[in-house]
Formats: C-alpha cells, sequence, structure tokens
C-alpha cells in the first residue's frame, strides 16, 4: 500500500467509474446474485472512501474491491439467513468461507485467478439478453458496466425515475428468477447474441448522439459510455470485426461533436461544420479501425455506415466529399438491412450526388408508401431539396409537416428558420 | 429448474389441414416428446382438447359462476404443454424452440416456482 493521498472526490469518482464494472462483473460470477454483488460491491466502495485516504490506494484497486466485497457478501448472507434461512444461502455461506480461506494466501494468487476478464463479458452478455426487455437490457448495461446511477440512467433517457427503478428491479429479477446463465453464450449463439449487444450500445450512443427531445443536441457522457463500451467489446472480442466497425462509427461521429452547434446553440449541418474542430486523433483511430474491420471480414451494417462516416472524414471541405461513392455505399448498406430510413439517407446523397431533382423523385416515392409516416426528417429532407430547387410553396408545406413532427427544441428551431427564410422567399 | 412450456397456437388451423398433414404434425410432436424424454428433459406434457370445450369457472361473493368457453377470447389459444427440468433459460429456450408449434404458434416458457421450504 502506499502512503496517505489527498484523495479528492473526483478521483475516487473516476476510480468508481472504471472499476465498478470490473468489480461488479466479478463479484457477479462469485457469487452468483445481482443484489448480493452490487449491496457487496457498495459496502466495498464505501470502506475505500473510508481507508484509502489514509493507507492509499492499493497497487490494484479492483482485487482489494473484489477480495473487500466478498468479506461483505458473507455478512449479507449471514443477516439475511438469520432470518430466512433459505438452504440456497447457507450453502453460498459455506463455498464462500472455503473460498475465501483457500484465497487468503496470498494476494497475488488472487489477483491472478480471481478477476477474470471474461466476467465483463459475461456481465454485457447477460445484461442484453433477449429475454430482457430492450430498455431494460440499456438500462442494465449503463448501470452495471458503465457504473451511471438510476438518477443518470433516467435523466439520459428522458424516463420517470420510478419507472427506471422498476425496470432495474424487474431485469434483475427475471434474470434470478427465470434463471438466465451468467455466461458468455457458445459459438453457435455468439453472433446473434453479440448482435443484441451492439444494438445496446449503438442505441446508447445515438441517444447521446441525437437526444430523441429536449434541448441539448448532444449529450456527450452517453457517446462517451458507448464509446468505452465499444473499446471493451473489442478489447474481449478481438476476432469481431463489427465491434471495430461499431466503435470506429461511434469515434467518428463523436469527431465531429464540438462543431455540431453553433454560438447560439443553434443546429449546424455537415457541410456548415468548421472541420478544423473535428477532433483528429477521433478521426485517425476511427480510419485505422475501419480499414481494420474491413481487412477481416465482409462489413457488416456498422462497418458500412463507419465507412460512410469514414468518407466524411476524409473530406478537408464538405464541397470535397464524394457523394456518388456515399450513395454507392448505402446501396450496400440496404443489401444488408433494407429500412426506408436507410433509403431516406441515400436519397439525400443521391440529391448530393446527382441533383436535388433526382434525390427529390427518390423522396416523393419514399412518402407515398407511407412507411415513414410521422417521421420528421423526411419532411425535413423533402423540404430541404425543394428549396434548393425555389418550389417555394412545396417546401413551406413539407418544412410546416416537419415542424408538427420534431421533438427536439434544437432542431425545431433550425426547422423553423429555415421555414422562415422560404416564407420570405415566396413574397 | 423446472419450466411450464405453454403451446399456444390458433386452433382453427386444425380443423384445415387435411389427415396426412395432422398426421405429420402428430409424428413431429411424437420425435419432439421421445427426444426430450431421452435426454431426460421430460417430467411431463398433455394434448388439450379445444376451447370448445372448456369451461370457465370463477367464485366471486361466494356465488360460483360458470361460463362456457376459455378464461378470455385470444388470437391464440393454449393447446398444449410440456414441463420439463432444465438447468437454466438458455436450455428451456432450446427446448422450446425445438417444440414443433414453434414454428407456427408461440411458446410461452415460464418458470415453475420453487416449493417453499418451512
Amino acid at each position: 500500500m502506499g502512503c496517505p493521498v489527498n484523495l479528492e472526490r473526483e478521483d475516487f469518482e473516476k476510480i468508481y467509474r472504471e472499476e465498478s464494472g470490473r468489480v461488479l462483473a466479478t463479484l457477479i460470477r462469485l457469487l452468483g446474485d445481482f443484489d448480493l454483488a452490487e449491496e457487496a460491491a457498495q459496502e466495498a466502495f464505501a470502506t475505500a472512501l473510508e481507508q484509502w485516504p489514509l493507507q492509499g490506494i492499493p497497487t490494484n484497486p479492483s482485487a482489494w474491491l473484489v477480495s473487500t466485497a466478498r468479506h461483505k457478501a458473507l455478512d449479507v448472507i449471514r443477516r439475511r439467513t438469520r432470518f430466512q434461512g433459505k438452504q440456497e444461502e447457507l450453502q453460498r455461506l459455506a463455498e464462500l468461507q472455503v473460498e475465501n480461506g483457500r484465497d487468503a494466501e496470498s494476494e497475488d494468487v488472487m489477483l491472478s485467478h480471481v478477476l477474470q476478464s471474461d466476467d465483463r463479458l459475461r456481465l454485457i452478455f447477460t445484461c442484453c439478453h433477449p429475454a430482457l426487455k430492450i430498455e431494460a437490457q440499456v438500462a442494465l448495461t449503463l448501470r452495471t458496466l458503465c457504473g451511471l446511477t438510476t438518477e443518470e440512467i433516467a435523466r439520459a433517457f428522458l424516463s420517470p425515475l420510478p419507472t427506471t427503478a422498476q425496470r432495474l428491479v424487474r431485469a434483475k429479477q427475471k434474470i434470478r428468477d427465470a434463471r438466465i446463465p451468467y455466461r458468455v453464450p457458445p459459438m453457435d449463439e455468439l453472433a446473434e447474441r453479440l448482435a443484441a449487444v451492439m444494438l445496446v450500445v449503438y442505441l446508447v450512443f445515438n441517444e447521446g448522439y441525437n437526444a430523441a427531445s429536449g434541448d441539448a443536441l448532444v449529450r456527450r457522457d452517453l457517446c462517451a459510455e458507448a464509446i468505452r463500451l465499444g473499446r471493451l467489446l473489442c478489447e474481449l472480442l478481438p476476432q469481431e470485426a463489427e465491434a471495430r466497425g461499431l466503435l470506429a462509427l461511434m469515434l467518428l461521429h463523436d469527431s465531429r461533436r464540438d462543431t455540431r452547434a453553433g454560438a447560439n446553440g443553434e443546429m449546424l449541418l455537415l457541410e456548415e461544420q468548421d472541420r478544423s474542430q473535428w477532433n483528429r486523433e477521433q478521426i485517425r483511430e476511427g480510419l485505422a479501425l475501419v480499414e481494420s474491420a474491413l481487412r477481416s471480414a465482409p462489413p457488416g451494417v456498422y462497418s458500412v455506415q463507419a465507412v460512410i462516416a469514414a468518407v466524411h472524414a476524409r473530406a478537408e471541405r464538405a464541397e470535397n466529399t464524394d457523394w456518388a461513392q456515399i450513395a454507392g455505399l448505402y446501396d450496400v448498406l440496404l443489401r444488408l438491412q433494407p429500412s426506408p430510413v436507410i433509403e431516406l439517407n441515400r436519397a439525400v446523397a443521391v440529391a448530393m450526388a446527382e441533383g436535388p431533382a433526382e434525390g427529390l423523385r427518390l423522396l416523393d416515392e419514399l412518402e407515398m408508401r407511407g412507411e415513414l409516416r410521422g417521421y420528421h426528417l423526411l419532411s425535413a429532407a423533402r423540404g430541404d431539396l425543394a428549396r434548393r430547387l425555389c418550389q417555394w410553396s412545396t417546401a413551406a408545406d413539407a418544412y410546416r409537416q416537419a415542424l408538427a413532427l420534431v421533438s427536439n427544441e434544437t432542431e425545431r428551431r433550425f426547422l423553423a428558420r429555415r421555414l422562415a427564410e422560404t416564407e420570405s422567399q415566396r413574397q | 429448474m423446472q419450466y411450464l412450456l405453454l403451446i399456444y397456437s390458433n386452433e382453427s388451423q386444425w380443423g384445415r389441414m387435411s389427415e396426412a398433414e395432422l398426421g405429420k404434425v402428430f409424428g413431429e410432436y411424437m420425435e419432439f416428446s421421445k427426444g426430450i424424454t431421452a435426454s431426460g428433459h421430460y417430467k411431463g406434457g398433455n394434448r388439450l382438447d379445444a376451447t370448445s370445450k372448456a369451461t370457465t369457472i370463477r367464485v366471486r361473493d361466494g356465488k360460483r359462476v360458470v361460463t362456457d368457453g376459455p378464461f378470455a377470447e385470444t388470437k391464440e389459444q393454449l393447446g398444449g404443454y410440456f414441463l420439463i427440468e432444465a438447468k437454466d433459460l438458455d436450455e428451456a429456450i432450446a427446448l422450446a424452440a425445438k417444440v414443433p408449434g414453434a414454428r407456427w404458434g408461440s411458446i410461452e416458457v415460464r418458470p415453475i416456482l420453487p416449493v417453499m421450504s418451512s
């Protein structure tokens, strides 16, 4: 142990965020119970908060926390057993006492055996099990792997606090009572299960990047957590090319974070952003990951989207963007995942490559099919293209339609501005 | 741990099937039952007669209310069940996926609550 340190609340929170996922993952394996593991982990962190400022931060904080938590867990089980006398609890108590005795040999032995990198993988796959509702998967992942509090999760997804709390309680109950196994899925299920995990990570990033409603266009913290999860997936599953594709996609989008809002908080489009302010480090890393992913395997949906983001990232100025390539990439994406939203994005790219008339024709077709009714971005895109063709009446109608559907405040102001510009042209 | 696999499907389909088609489905169920018996998962199971033969009983305010038919009208109806022993939900799900009815209906997988010890 080191000498007494001045442990700031901030430092401690940083350690908590970094270590809690690893600690919890191992404890769940050792104790076989989410709630018990969480309770024990909380008590261990409380003890750390008391002891570390006096004794210094241990060389291996997670091992110290796991060891302390196991002892706390024994106390928790004893307390429960005294009142309920459950057979299972008594058995676990006995097992833990034996294990603790054995590991008391040397701290080094414990360090190597107790903490397994697989544990966080087990935890992610369990949190993202298809038997849980998608909202529960997201909440549980953020809670256990990222150490977000229930309040933080509720705020991030604009859910009422009791709803989020209840969601977490029910998810853990289901894991326990339906006996969802705590394991990495076997090979024959891995691809499908990994897709579920990546979807959760993608949803978290998306929520942070495109806040569904409310004022801020970007919620940084969620993006950072999603990227951290993405890194974890790449680290734990180095052979999975799509994991690299997903991380690349998130990094390339996140690199534009500081340029997406103007001085007054207004929304800036890709062509209006100050590219010199794009984060070069993230772009460099993102581009390397894209190349690595494409070398390893035929691209999946995340990798293709990452390549599209890469085309934008490589263009020094908006005018240099290879829109024809992007339109072609959307074709590839559509073959992998037919979706009217992707068709919309493709139409926008076609408009840039071949002119607004061609793009508008595609968007009108999409509108007629009716699948995107209620989706404000379709109306917004139609408004934009009609405006570029000086079709003021059509544009104004489309912008009005979009305004009726939009929920994000920043986007709403942007559309209102466009409508005003269009109306002034009609005079 | 034990789970109940509840087999739901639209009953009207049975009436529309030929003798040969019905025979094929029953054959598949026999195969499935034999398989999970051999593997030690089978703890019980039965086909249920149609919901038109069902009767629902409720006792309210001490009065017995007897009605013709299932407890509720639903798009898919309970047609049978298997009681299985499985080590965890993933194993139960894998077995449920092999129930022939999974291909056209829905199989609900419900954990059996353990008997309370005193």
